[in-house]
């Protein structure tokens, strides 16, 4: 179960290495997003677009908001 | 939405997922650092002075007063002991008894914006709305800073922003 965070463990997570994942559609990520995400909208997350992602480092998905 | 994208990352294989459930929002929120084709147009943290006088809500009003007339504003926030805002000292409150305390007499919740606040609108609604300055919080109440709509209104219209002489307050 993908464990729910907070701004606080966010940013341990980012300084410990997490891989940071915009779920958002292209647009709105090349708009803003957070320093040194990456964008993989939810409609395209499968094995191939997630290649490119460590499975050794965690990963921390976001989209605009909890709604 | 990211709950989804967390869940379908796990059936991908991925081990440690996390979802930070408030979202770009809430990041933009708190002023912090952002990248992309928008993330140059300056916001209301942009423009953030920091040096406006607080007090806490057991502080003197005498005292607040005193601070108040050797700063460059005519006005004071009640803060908490960790910065959150609870109120503010304007006129009459300053002018109250100065054994009285700031929590005694400040007017309390003031309107407040956050720091991912894009300027234009925020300029027409302090033009509309008479006011010469606002607070900055984050979504915790944390204040951050406050915007004075002379500098929104020089940064709006592209113009330098004012000197320090012109930042006498309202």
């Amino acid at each position: 179960m993908p464990e729910r965070v907070g701004l606080d463990e966010l940013e341990r997570l980012i300084a410990a290495g997490a891989q940071l994942v915009d779920v958002l559609p292209e647009g709105e990520y090349a708009d803003e997003h957070l320093p040194g995400a990456i964008n993989i909208p939810l409609k395209t997350l499968d094995a191939r677009t997630t290649g490119g992602l460590d499975r050794r480092r965690p990963v921390v998905v976001y989209c605009w908001d909890s709604l | 939405m990211s709950p989804r994208a967390a869940c379908r990352l796990e059936t991908l294989g991925f081990p440690d997922v996390s979802d930070y459930v408030a979202g770009k929002a809430d990041w933009l929120a708190h002023g912090l650092p952002r990248e992309g084709e928008k993330a140059a147009e300056p916001r209301a943290i942009d423009l953030a002075v920091e040096d406006v006088v607080t007090c806490g809500l057991d502080d003197r009003v005498g005292e607040v007063r005193e601070r108040v007339s050797a700063s460059r504003y005519d006005f004071a926030f009640v803060v908490s002991a960790n910065r959150v805002l609870l109120g503010r000292l304007g006129h009459p409150a300053l002018e109250a008894d100065p054994r009285l305390t700031a929590g005694a007499v400040m007017e309390p919740g003031p309107s407040t914006i956050r720091p991912d606040s894009t300027l234009e609108p925020l300029a027409d609604r302090m033009r509309s709305s008479h006011m010469t300055t606002l607070p900055i919080t984050d979504p915790e109440g944390l204040l951050l800073g406050v915007i004075r709509r002379k500098d929104l209104e020089a940064a709006v219209s592209g113009g330098p922003a004012p000197g320090v002489a012109d930042c006498m307050l309202p």
